[in-house]
């Protein structure tokens, strides 16, 4: 009964909870506040002491009773007040692998004049949450963690944010959906299944297409040629008596360069089985530091290195 | 920033179990003294060892020992009590078991726990003391019990002293206000629920229902008060101040007691005559059926559940006075008590035990065979005991096997109990019935409230004797030995190095006697007004207000609690809103976008002030002038760093002129 009851309770919750992507400022009218286990027992203390006080006709038993009814009527709004009126955004996402956990940082902001302790922060549904303080005017982030399975976005789940104190007698809660998502690559296969070794393209989209951007090798630099051209690691290693900045030249795909190939996986394999692959590939040729392209049905990126490149091509692989 | 930084949910630390100890001290602490010694060593071990164990990380007791202990703690107390339930066995026990949970305490669990059981055990002091003092224990250690709470639930690093402090105090503060509005308006039913262990209430001391030598004057070193009396006009005079309590009837050579009454439970006949005076009385628990009364109390208009018994004594119907009551009497000094003497009385009012005090029943016999009445007796009594070498003393001493004799022919050196036993004694052989009465005598005034504190001290014992034509008449022998004590109380009767320094008339005077007398008025006014706020003064004071019925009560309250808490709960969020940030030329500012938006021309987003004011004034060459001035004034206020309220000045004006 109080299950199908707490049930309903959060379906009413989950629809007065909208999704938005900026900072969340916890609104009062959406903190929900219930006692706690150790409220139950507080009030079973009270009703012990004034079952007391009314047989004993003790008047200072009464006042203590009263006393502690007060201060517990009152921890509910410090309770409902320590939760009230923060704000919490999400950062940057770093992307993963899947089966790794995601790291979602989140940033709680106190922009009042009143600090705030022991405010948890978990998933909804996770039992482990979270605890942090954060000074008035001050800030804090922390991380929550959410493993991965699948490829593709993985959006950041209803967050509760939470807390009990001072007394620990209410728990105070507040869901929050930030609209941040997770990119997940796909897993990795295991290595061992060899990747293509030159870069030849018969009959293979792309390889003979005009202007098709594989690196060939360094010039000088000429006035007009494209600032981003300029190799700027090089660059920055020599001193400038020793030449002009060097120029990358791109060309036709050449010899070393790979070629990470959709196409040449065993056709038997499934969609997932060769994104797999191929994510292999990239963080193999990425870490053996060659230059790579990669093909996909309808999606080609040209040869290149660097994390900005092994991301493009992991991403092209996880929302593939 | 620091205070960002992430807490683990680990066990306690070690600071908030020391300030557990601390807490937990302070809560046990007043009832060590109410523990067996065993106990209390226990108790204050514990309390070392795991203060020790903490500073020390000295692993817990292993389970079996714990075991044990509580056992062995169970059979200590059952031995020491014969019972692990009732007031102060049950107390025992809880305050031996909130120790020993110190021996495995280590989860917040745990010390949750803890806090509830010391919220509880600070509920138990009240069952010994409800003095005034013991408000400000319960506001301090609710406090002190409320921040540990607080430590409770702060999991990790402990909070520092100072902010858990403040939160308690100010959680209790304001929690004052509430707990006097529920403990007005919480209808009070009359106790007891279930009934209250036979040891209820505060152990007290007081007149017994025996009287032996030493009886009457150990009571003199007590300043405890008995009770308080409030004249309603005429006070009577020192002399008729007898404040009646048990009489004794039987002796058997050495103490009185009242001895058995076998159908004698009618009041007897009593004739009051003359004014009287009307009083109310605020009579200190007791623990007996005893109500005091100044002689004699009028029969109308007693308490409901009291009775007058065959000796005339005011006496509950049922039950013992366990809590402070109050009551109005109207007595009169001038009576004739039982006329007429039944015979079986008569023979009980001059028994004594034949062989015991040979010498007193052989001198009252030589009175009898010279005397011409009763009254002539009395007379020659009271003569001997003026003119004798009689002296009135708080330590007497010792007494043989015939403690009558002893003193009349030898020590001649006693208290009121010597003089008021001898005399009956001496009546008897005589022929004359007597009995022993104990009560107090005298009183003393406070001038602050304008009324009467008659204290442990002024307990006394005298004598009544039938006589025909008059009946019992009340004979004072320590009047006849000590005039001053009758007048002027103990303290002027006494040689003032027997006496203890409340009595001492030398210290009498001054402020320290003005302070006692202005505490004591608070005392009885806490007593009257606070502890004494019951069903009856409930209904007497809410029904002032229209506020009749329990349901009136209920209403009212959970009306009042609701707008307090609203109030209270408000000023709380204001204080978690985001502060104002909008400096002074800011707001100043908004007030002009305002104005310039109802014109239909609002500032957009990200557009500063100068691009703003330059497509005002492109828009509106009539503004143009004015809306550059005022940002130019709105730039200098706000960023460059000047006299504020000067540059704040030219910007309102600057502002004001700006007229869409």
């Amino acid at each position: 009964m109080i299950r199908a009851l707490r049930r309903h309770l959060q379906d009413w919750i989950a629809t007065r909870t909208p999704r938005v992507p900026g900072p969340w400022l916890i609104d009062r009218r959406r903190v929900y506040i219930v006692p706690t286990r150790y409220g139950y027992g507080y009030g079973l203390l009270l009703l012990t002491m004034l079952l007391g006080a009314m047989n004993y006709s003790n008047s200072m038993a009464f006042a203590l009773t009263f006393l502690l009814a007060g201060i517990g009527l009152l921890a509910m709004h410090y309770t409902h007040g320590n939760l009230v009126n923060l704000s919490v955004a999400a950062g940057a996402v770093t992307p993963v692998f899947a089966g790794d956990p995601a790291h979602f940082p989140l940033r709680i902001v106190n922009d009042s004049a009143r600090p705030r302790y022991a405010i948890a922060m978990r998933w909804q549904h996770a039992p482990a949450h979270t605890l942090v303080d954060v000074a008035a005017g001050d800030a804090a982030t922390i991380e929550l963690l959410q493993p991965s399975q699948r490829r593709g976005w993985l959006p950041a789940r209803r967050i509760a944010v939470s807390t009990e104190f001072p007394l620990g007698l209410f728990h105070a809660w507040t869901w929050v959906e930030l609209d941040v998502a997770a990119l997940v690559y796909p897993q990795p296969a295991a290595p061992g299944f060899a990747a293509p070794s030159g870069g030849r393209g018969d009959g293979q989209p792309g390889a003979d297409r005009p202007g098709s951007e594989e690196f060939v090798g360094l010039r000088s630099y000429q006035a007009g040629d494209p600032l981003r051209a300029i190799d700027w690691k090089r660059m920055a290693r020599l001193h400038p008596l020793q030449g002009p900045p060097q120029v990358k030249q791109f060309g036709e795909a050449r010899a070393g360069s790979l070629w990470l190939d959709w196409h040449s996986l065993p056709t038997a394999w499934s969609t997932e089985q060769r994104l797999s692959q191929l994510a292999r590939w990239i963080v193999d040729a990425e870490a053996s530091g060659r230059s790579y392209g990669l093909r996909l049905p309808r999606l080609v990126r040209e040869p290149g290195r660097g994390d900005g490149h092994r991301h493009a091509c992991l991403a092209a692989l996880a929302l593939f | 920033m620091a205070s960002a930084a992430q807490v683990p949910q680990a066990a306690l630390s070690r600071l908030v179990v020391l300030r557990l100890l601390v807490v937990q001290t302070a809560v046990l602490a007043p009832h060590l003294p109410r523990l067996p010694p065993w106990a209390a060593a226990l108790v204050a071990m514990i309390l070392v060892w795991r203060t020790a164990a903490t500073l020390r990380s000295w692993p817990m007791l292993a389970g079996w020992m714990r075991v044990l202990l509580t056992l062995g703690a169970f059979v200590g107390i059952y031995a020491s009590f014969g019972r692990v339930s009732g007031q102060t066995a049950g107390v025992a026990l809880i305050t031996v078991m909130a120790a020993l949970k110190l021996t495995e305490l280590k989860s917040r669990r745990d010390l949750m726990v803890m806090v509830f059981l010391l919220y509880f055990l600070l509920v138990t002091h009240f069952l010994f003391s409800q003095a005034l003092w013991t408000a400000a224990y319960l506001l301090a250690a609710a406090t002190l019990i409320t921040a540990l709470l607080i430590d409770a639930n702060h999991p990790g690093a402990a909070l520092p002293l100072r902010v858990v402090a403040a939160m308690a105090g100010g959680l209790v503060l304001r929690a004052v206000p509430l707990m006097a509005l529920i403990f007005v308006l919480f209808p009070r039913i009359p106790g007891p629920i279930w009934g209250l262990p036979a040891d209820a209430g505060a152990a007290r001391s007081g007149l017994s229902d025996s009287m032996a030598p030493g009886a009457i004057s150990e009571l003199v070193g007590s300043d405890a008060v008995a009770f308080r009396v409030r004249f309603d006009a005429a006070v009577p005079p020192p002399a008729a101040r007898y404040w009646r309590g048990p009489s004794f009837l039987r002796f058997d050579g050495r103490s009185w007691d009242s001895g058995s009454r076998a159908g004698a439970i009618d009041a007897p006949a009593a004739e009051l005559r003359g004014t009287g005076y009307g009083y109310e009385l605020t009579l200190e628990p007791t623990r007996t059926p005893w109500l005091f009364a100044l002689d004699l109390p009028a029969r109308q208009g007693l308490p409901d559940d009291a009775l007058i018994n065959a000796d005339y004594q005011l006496v509950l119907a049922r039950g013992e006075v366990r809590e402070r009551r109050r009551y109005r009497l109207q007595s009169y000094p001038h009576y004739r008590l039982q006329p007429s003497l039944p015979g079986a009385l008569r023979t009980l009012a001059t028994a004594l035990p034949g062989a015991s005090n040979p010498r007193a029943q052989a001198l009252a016999r030589q009175w009898r065979a010279a005397a011409v009445s009763d009254a002539a007796i009395v007379d020659r009594a009271l003569r001997m005991f003026r003119e004798q070498p009689f002296h009135y003393t708080l330590s007497p001493p010792l007494l043989g096997r015939d403690p009558v004799d002893a003193f009349l022919f030898e020590t001649r050196r006693g208290f009121c109990e010597h003089y008021a036993s001898s005399f009956a004694v001496l009546m008897r052989a005589a022929g004359i019935p007597a009995r022993v009465v104990t009560g107090y005598q005298g009183g003393e005034r406070n001038a602050i409230g304008d009324y009467w504190i008659v204290r442990q001290s002024d307990a006394h014992a005298w004598t009544e004797v039938w006589l025909a034509g008059r009946g019992w008449a009340r004979v004072d022998p320590t009047a006849a030995v000590a005039p001053e004590r009758i007048e002027r109380g103990i303290g002027s009767a006494i040689d003032s190095t027997e006496l203890p320094d409340f009595l001492n008339p030398a210290l009498r005077n001054g402020y320290r006697f003005d302070l006692r007398a202005r505490w004591d008025w608070l005392n009885a006014r806490w007593n009257q007004w606070v502890l004494g706020y019951g069903p009856e003064l409930q209904d007497d004071f809410l029904r002032r207000f229209g506020i009749g019925e329990w349901r009136e009560m209920i209403l009212v309250m959970t009306a009042l609690l609701t707008l307090m808490l609203s109030a209270f709960g408000l000023l709380l969020l204001r204080r978690s809103t985001p502060r104002q940030r909008d400096d002074a030329p800011t707001r100043a500012w908004r007030r002009l976008q305002r104005r310039l938006a109802r014109a239909g021309l609002p500032q957009r987003a990200p557009e500063g002030a100068a691009d703003y004011a330059a497509r005002i004034a492109a828009a509106r060459p009539d503004l143009a002038s004015t809306i550059t001035a005022a940002a130019q004034r709105y730039i200098a206020a706000r960023y460059v760093d000047s006299d504020d309220s000067r540059d704040l000045r030219a910007l309102k004006a600057a502002i004001a002129r700006v007229r869409p």
